[in-house]
C-alpha cells in the first residue's frame, strides 16, 4: 500500500459529541497561552480548556468533560465554527484529542483550510438538520453515526442525510492528496517557471527578449 | 482582457497549475514568519528532509511572545525564550533572514511588511497568522494559513487554493472628524455579521476608501477576517504608489517606474463584474464600540446595549451578556473601564498612535485605568518619539512600551487580571483573548481608546477634538 493509500480518508464512523453554539472562535478552542509550546504533541489535553475547567482546575459542565461523549469521534457544531486565529493548535487539538470529522452548519475559512491540511474532514448540513442531530446524540450519547465523503451522506439509525463538501476537499481526502506538499513539490519544474516571469522576483527589470 | 478583478489578475498571473484535487497552485511571492507558528513546521520540514524552496522570498520577525518592557536574554519566560531560539536556529540553518529581537527593523509582522516596503501590489503573500490580509490594503493577494500550509510555503513556494467570489464592498461619503478607519470596519462588520464573508474575498472601494492613507486603508483590510473573508483588499492607486516611493525594499529609479506601472495595472477593471456587492453610507458611521464576545456586536457610541430579542443571533447575545455581565439597555457611555490598550497590527501604526496622542495631550489617565501603548514597530516607536509622543503618553500616565503583539492576545506578560474590563485598539474581544478567562475586551479606535482611557469609562472621542 502506497503512502497515499494510507492516507485516503473515505469514511469516519463513531460516536458524536455535540458543542452548541455560533462563532465559536479558535481562542475558544485553544488559548493563545498553550501556543507556547514549540510542538503540537501535547495538543490533545487543551480543546475548550477554559469552558472545561474553572481558574482553580475545578471542572465545569461541558460535552468534552462528558464520560457519555469519552471515545466520540465525530464532533457536531453550529455557524462560523473555528473563526478568529489562525492557529493549526486548534484543529490539532481537536484531532489529537479523536475527533475525526467535524459536521456543523459552517465553518470559518483558515480553520477550514487547516482541518483539510491535517486529513480532518469538515462538512456541512444545514442548520435544521444540525439541530436534530444534537439532540438525537444529547438524548442518546451511544448511536453511532456514520459519514461516507465518497456518497457525501451521514447516516445516523438508518436515516440518511446529504452533507456539503467542497469537490475539491473531498477530492483531496478520498484521494489521498490532502497531504498537499508532495504534490505541490512534484511540480517544482513549473513552479520555477512561474518565478521567472513574475515581475517583482525580477526586480521590475526589462525580461530578456522583451521591449 | 477587461471584466477582471484585481482578485482574478493577481491569481491568474501566480497560477503555476491546477492541482489533481481541482484545487489551484498559487505561487507565493513574499512570504512572512513569526515566532509562533513556524516552529512546527521547521521540524516537519526537518523530520520529511526537506529544503526550503527559495529562502530569499521569505523574513522572518518575532512579535507574538517579546516582551515589550524588559528585554534581556534569555527572557524571564522561559517558553518564549525558547520559542524565539527556535526561530532563530531555524533562519539560521536555512538560510532566511530574521529582523530579530535586537533588530531596528523588528515589529508586529503586519506592520514591518508595508514599512519596508516587502509587501507591494500584485503580489501573493502568505503568514500564518490570520490578519495576514493588513497587506491586501496595497492590491496584495494576503492569505493568512496555518502551520502545515507554512511547510507548504516553505517547501515550494507555493499554496493549494480554491478559488472565492468576490463582494464589492463601496463606502461612500466622508467621514467626519472622530470618524477613524477603525469605526468604518468594525461598521461593516456589524452590518454583515462575523461569518458574512464566508466563501468570498472583499474589494473595499468607494470615495470613503479611496481618501484614506495607506495606514487607515490597512486597519480596514486587517480586520476582513473578523468579518469571515480570508482577503480583503483594496486597488492601489496614487497613494500606495506614494507610499512605497524610496522603502527599503522597494527598487529606486527606473526600476521603481516599471514597478509602479506593473502596480497599477493589478487594479480591477472599471468594468470588472462581481458576485456580490454591499454599500455603506460613511454619513451612518458613528464612533463604534463592541459590547460583546466577536467583533461583529458593536454600536454607535451614543447608543445603548442592545436586548437580545434586537439582534440577528439572540442565542449568542444572551452568550456574551453571560460572560460580560453587562446589561442590556445600558448606555455605552456609562461602560467604566480599569485597562486601556493601544496597540496591534490593526492600530499601532504612526497615524494610531497620533490620533490617540491628541487625545491624551494636557489629559491624564483616569485613577481607577492603566494604561499602556505598544508601539507596532521598532521603526514606529522611533518616529513617535522623534515627534515626542512618547512624552506625551507618559506625561498623561500611559506606560510606552517596545514593539510587539502585547495584549492583543496576552502571549507575553501583558494581561487582564480577572474580570477587568479593556478599552482596547486591538481586534478581537473574544472570551480569554486578552490573557483572563473571565476578562472583557471592548474594542474601539485608538483615539476612543484615549477617550475611554481619561475618562475611567467609554467615551465618545468626539468630545475631545
Amino acid at each position: 500500500m502506497s503512502a497515499r493509500d494510507e492516507s485516503r480518508v473515505r469514511r469516519v464512523s463513531g460516536r458524536a459529541i455535540p458543542v452548541r453554539g455560533h462563532d465559536i472562535d479558535t481562542d475558544r478552542i485553544v488559548p493563545a497561552r498553550y501556543l507556547k509550546e514549540v510542538t503540537f504533541d501535547r495538543m490533545g489535553e487543551y480543546p475548550f480548556i477554559d469552558e472545561r475547567f474553572d481558574a482553580e482546575g475545578k471542572p465545569k459542565p461541558h460535552p468534552f468533560n462528558e464520560p457519555k461523549h469519552r471515545g466520540a469521534s465525530i464532533l457536531l457544531v453550529n455557524a462560523n465554527f473555528g473563526c478568529g486565529s489562525s492557529r493549526e493548535h486548534a484543529p490539532q487539538a481537536l484531532y489529537r484529542w479523536g475527533i475525526r470529522a467535524i459536521v456543523g452548519e459552517s465553518f470559518a475559512p483558515i480553520f477550514a483550510g487547516n482541518s483539510l491540511a491535517i486529513g480532518l474532514p469538515v462538512v456541512t448540513v444545514p442548520s435544521d438538520e444540525i439541530q436534530r442531530l444534537m439532540g438525537l446524540v444529547e438524548e442518546d450519547p451511544s448511536v453511532r453515526l456514520d459519514l461516507d465523503l465518497d456518497q457525501r451522506r451521514l447516516t445516523i439509525e438508518g436515516h440518511s442525510v446529504p452533507v456539503d463538501v467542497p469537490d475539491t476537499a473531498r477530492t483531496a481526502l478520498i484521494e489521498g492528496y490532502w497531504d498537499s506538499t508532495a504534490v505541490l513539490a512534484a511540480n517544482m519544474a513549473k513552479i520555477r517557471e512561474v518565478a521567472a516571469r513574475i515581475p517583482y522576483l525580477a526586480g521590475f527589470e526589462p525580461r530578456p527578449g522583451s521591449r | 482582457m477587461s471584466e477582471r478583478t484585481l482578485y482574478d489578475k493577481v491569481w491568474d498571473a501566480h497560477t503555476v497549475d491546477i492541482l489533481p484535487t481541482g484545487q489551484t497552485q498559487i505561487f507565493i511571492g513574499l512570504h512572512l514568519i513569526h515566532e509562533v507558528t513556524s516552529p512546527q513546521a521547521f521540524a516537519m520540514m526537518r523530520e520529511q528532509g526537506l529544503e526550503v524552496a527559495f529562502p530569499e522570498r521569505t523574513f522572518a520577525t518575532v512579535d507574538h511572545i517579546v516582551p515589550t518592557d524588559v528585554r534581556t536574554r534569555p527572557f524571564l519566560d522561559a517558553q518564549a525564550e525558547q520559542m524565539i531560539q527556535v526561530l532563530e536556529n531555524a533562519t539560521r540553518d536555512y538560510r532566511i533572514e530574521l529582523f530579530g529581537v535586537d533588530s531596528e527593523r523588528q515589529g508586529i509582522v503586519h506592520i514591518i511588511g508595508p514599512e519596508l516596503g516587502l509587501t507591494q501590489p500584485g503580489m501573493t503573500l502568505a503568514c500564518g497568522d490570520s490578519h495576514t490580509s493588513t497587506h491586501a490594503a496595497f492590491g496584495t493577494l494576503a492569505f493568512g494559513i496555518g502551520t502545515t500550509q507554512i511547510k507548504d510555503v516553505l517547501a515550494t513556494q507555493t499554496l493549494a487554493l480554491d478559488k472565492l467570489k468576490v463582494r464589492r464592498i463601496s463606502v461612500d461619503g466622508r467621514l467626519s472628524e472622530g470618524i477613524y478607519a477603525k469605526d468604518v470596519i468594525l461598521t461593516i462588520i456589524q452590518r454583515l455579521g462575523v461569518g458574512g464573508g464566508k466563501g468570498y474575498v472583499y474589494e473595499y472601494g468607494g470615495n470613503a476608501v479611496d481618501a484614506m492613507t495607506m495606514e487607515e486603508r490597512m486597519t480596514v483590510c486587517n480586520m476582513s477576517i473578523e468579518g469571515g473573508a480570508h482577503v480583503g483588499y483594496i486597488n492601489p492607486d496614487t497613494t500606495t504608489v506614494e507610499y512605497l516611493r524610496g522603502r527599503p525594499f522597494v527598487p529606486p529609479g527606473a526600476a521603481f517606474d516599471r514597478a509602479a506601472s506593473y502596480w497599477r495595472s493589478v487594479a480591477s477593471d472599471p468594468d470588472a463584474v462581481y458576485d456580490d456587492r454591499f454599500e455603506l453610507a460613511a454619513e451612518e458611521i458613528e464612533p463604534t464600540v463592541t459590547w460583546g464576545i466577536n467583533p461583529g456586536q458593536a454600536i454607535g457610541i451614543s447608543q445603548q446595549l442592545p436586548h437580545p430579542e434586537e439582534v440577528a443571533d439572540p442565542e449568542g447575545a444572551r452568550r456574551a451578556y453571560q460572560h460580560t455581565g453587562f446589561e442590556p439597555g445600558t448606555r455605552a457611555v456609562d461602560i467604566p473601564i480599569d485597562v486601556a490598550f493601544v496597540g496591534s497590527c490593526t492600530n499601532s501604526r504612526l497615524s494610531d498612535l497620533r490620533a490617540a496622542a491628541r487625545v491624551a495631550r494636557g489629559r491624564h489617565v483616569h485613577p481607577n485605568v492603566r494604561a499602556i501603548v505598544v508601539p507596532g514597530s521598532f521603526e514606529v516607536k522611533r518616529l513617535a518619539e522623534e515627534e515626542g509622543l512618547d512624552r506625551v503618553f507618559r506625561e498623561a500616565g500611559f506606560d510606552w512600551r517596545s514593539a510587539g503583539c502585547s495584549m492583543c492576545l496576552a502571549m507575553n506578560p501583558d494581561k487582564l487580571q480577572g474580570r477587568e474590563i479593556s478599552a482596547s485598539s486591538s481586534n478581537r474581544n473574544f472570551i480569554g483573548r486578552q490573557g483572563s478567562a473571565t476578562g472583557r475586551t471592548i474594542l474601539m479606535s485608538p483615539a476612543m481608546v484615549a477617550a475611554a482611557a481619561v475618562s475611567g469609562h467609554l467615551a465618545d472621542v468626539r468630545e475631545f477634538l
